[in-house]
């Protein structure tokens, strides 16, 4: 690999560094070392580096943490405040409070998620990295999943101190697919927003209408749980664990094309 | 002039970068419109051109951040657009921008820049790269703190941090000042002479031809001279250079 030197770099002028291992010659750093085989394992490391980066990042700025928290709880407090309900109006309305409130906030933290990653291009850093850019996808669908799971565990007690209602553990799958099935959508959007200068107004214009389904589905279940008279969950799971495999498969496909020019 | 920019080698060695009839267009205007461009292992290539030349289009496709409308990149032999992930494994890029996390520490990103390459001690990697680039002692300082050099710094440890084949440089002088200028000359200086690949893009004559083997000029977004260093003679670049932006000037008016 080594070049005989030319012309031009005998008139080059002598640079007053000198020449560190850190550059290894590239005789030795090419006949010694194949390229790794892209698989499984690799990307999984990939993404799992993608949500140790966003967790760092967050721990250091609590930006995304904070403006989610504190504006969930403040539409559970105002949604509480403007209506005074009995119990039985209570479990008609509270499951849509509630999700008014999740969605909301996570649209705030979505929006400041790729904010983040827009800010003097890192994106296009990940982009340049040798990995599937579905990994991308997955690392921010992750660490956003995080962001709003820590948010709910604190609406979510706060919402059932506020109405004297008991903390009903059955709530946490209905959450968690519904809270799947916004971040599996909203990542894509996000992505899409954060190219254009109106991203804040145009995410939820673009995320809403194709988020009705889920939300509407994952209201109902929590109704059901709410309410706690034995109706049947099993179908606004299954609906709703449908559309958080259509989200996430279409997702992984479209992410590549989507941060793309 | 030359239409093809593959006509001196300065080394009988194949290619590393091979671009033919490479064409964008953004609309109804052409970026780039059929430019040849052969790079060979070792070689550092300083491409030069007015504003709007289509310099950064032609680094963000080779790059891999864009889609060219038209023509081949090859690299080390393989069409880089049919194998993406490989063909980024062989490329390191200094843009415009630091493509860093603001939020993080100069070490913090190269350790996940590591691992995004999936780097054997990316810890090390990391140490050994920012004592290089001159910068351990700030190590674990956010690199929102950096100024504009120390940033640009950062940014090409990240981009030598998986040792690549081809290192690909952006406007690397934009917005720094003459001490920083002076820092990245010298860093340039001792990666030619290791004999990294060098693919560079510059407004600035004097530095950008003083380490390169070979020169170009893209205007219009057309490759519309070259030359090997070593048969310019005085001024010959400044000409040519003066007189694209002129014929691009009147292209465009």
């Amino acid at each position: 690999m080594s070049r005989p030197p030319s012309p031009a770099m005998s008139d080059a002028p002598e640079m007053a560094v000198d020449a560190p291992e850190v550059f290894p010659a590239p005789a030795e750093r090419w006949t010694a070392r194949p390229a790794p085989a892209y698989g499984p394992t690799q990307y999984a490391r990939q993404v799992w580096a993608l949500v140790w980066k966003d967790l760092l990042a967050e721990r250091r700025t609590k930006e995304i943490l904070s403006a989610t928290l504190v504006f969930g709880l403040l539409v559970v407090l105002i949604f509480n405040f403007a209506f005074d309900l009995r119990r039985a109006e209570m479990d008609l309305i509270g499951p849509g409070i509630l999700w008014v409130a999740f969605i909301f906030a996570g649209i705030l933290g979505l929006n400041r998620s790729f904010a983040l990653e827009k800010d003097r291009g890192a994106l296009e850093g990940l982009m340049l990295a040798p990995m599937d850019r579905s990994a991308i996808y997955l690392g921010k669908l992750i660490s956003t999943l995080i962001f709003m799971s820590v948010m709910e565990l604190v609406i979510v007690p706060v919402y059932s101190l506020l109405n004297n209602q008991p903390i009903r553990l059955d709530l946490i799958p209905v959450i968690f697919m519904g809270t799947l099935g916004f971040v599996a959508a909203g990542t894509i959007f996000a992505a899409i927003a954060a190219n254009t200068r109106t991203r804040e107004v145009l995410l939820p214009i673009l995320l809403f209408p194709i988020l009705v389904p889920v939300v509407i589905t994952a209201v109902g279940a929590t109704g059901i749980v709410l309410r706690g008279g034995g109706e049947d969950l099993g179908p606004p799971l299954t609906m709703l664990a449908a559309f958080d495999i259509v989200f996430l498969v279409v997702g992984m496909l479209v992410f590549g094309y989507v941060i793309e020019e | 002039m030359s239409q093809v920019f593959s006509s001196t080698p300065v080394s009988d060695a194949p290619a590393l970068l091979s671009v033919r009839r490479l064409s964008k267009r953004f609309g109804s205007f052409w970026a780039l419109r059929e430019v040849d461009v052969d790079i060979r292992d070792g070689e550092v290539v300083t491409l030069f051109g007015p504003n709007g030349a289509g310099k950064t289009t032609l680094m963000r496709i080779v790059a891999g951040l864009g889609k060219a409308t038209g023509g081949e990149i090859r690299l080390s032999g393989m069409v880089a657009q049919a194998n993406d992930i490989a063909a980024r494994r062989l490329l390191g890029f200094v843009s415009h921008q630091p493509l860093l996390y603001p939020d993080l520490t100069a070490r913090e990103n190269l350790v996940f820049f590591a691992r995004l390459y999936d780097l054997p001690q990316g810890t090390i990697r990391a140490a050994e790269l920012l004592e290089r680039v001159g910068l351990i002692h700030r190590a674990n300082q956010p690199v929102r703190q950096f100024s504009r050099g120390m940033q640009q710094r950062v940014a090409i440890a990240r981009a030598l941090l998986h040792d690549p084949r081809l290192l690909l440089l952006d406007e690397p002088y934009t917005g720094l000042d003459p001490a920083a200028m002076d820092w990245l000359t010298e860093m340039l200086g001792v990666l030619k002479r290791q004999g990294h690949t060098i693919l560079m893009t510059s407004h600035d004559l004097d530095r950008g031809a003083a380490i390169a083997d070979r020169v170009a000029i893209l205007a219009g977004g057309r490759l519309v001279y070259a030359a090997d260093c070593a048969s310019l003679r005085p001024g010959e670049l400044a000409e040519a250079y003066v007189a694209a932006s002129h014929a691009a000037a009147g292209a465009s008016a």
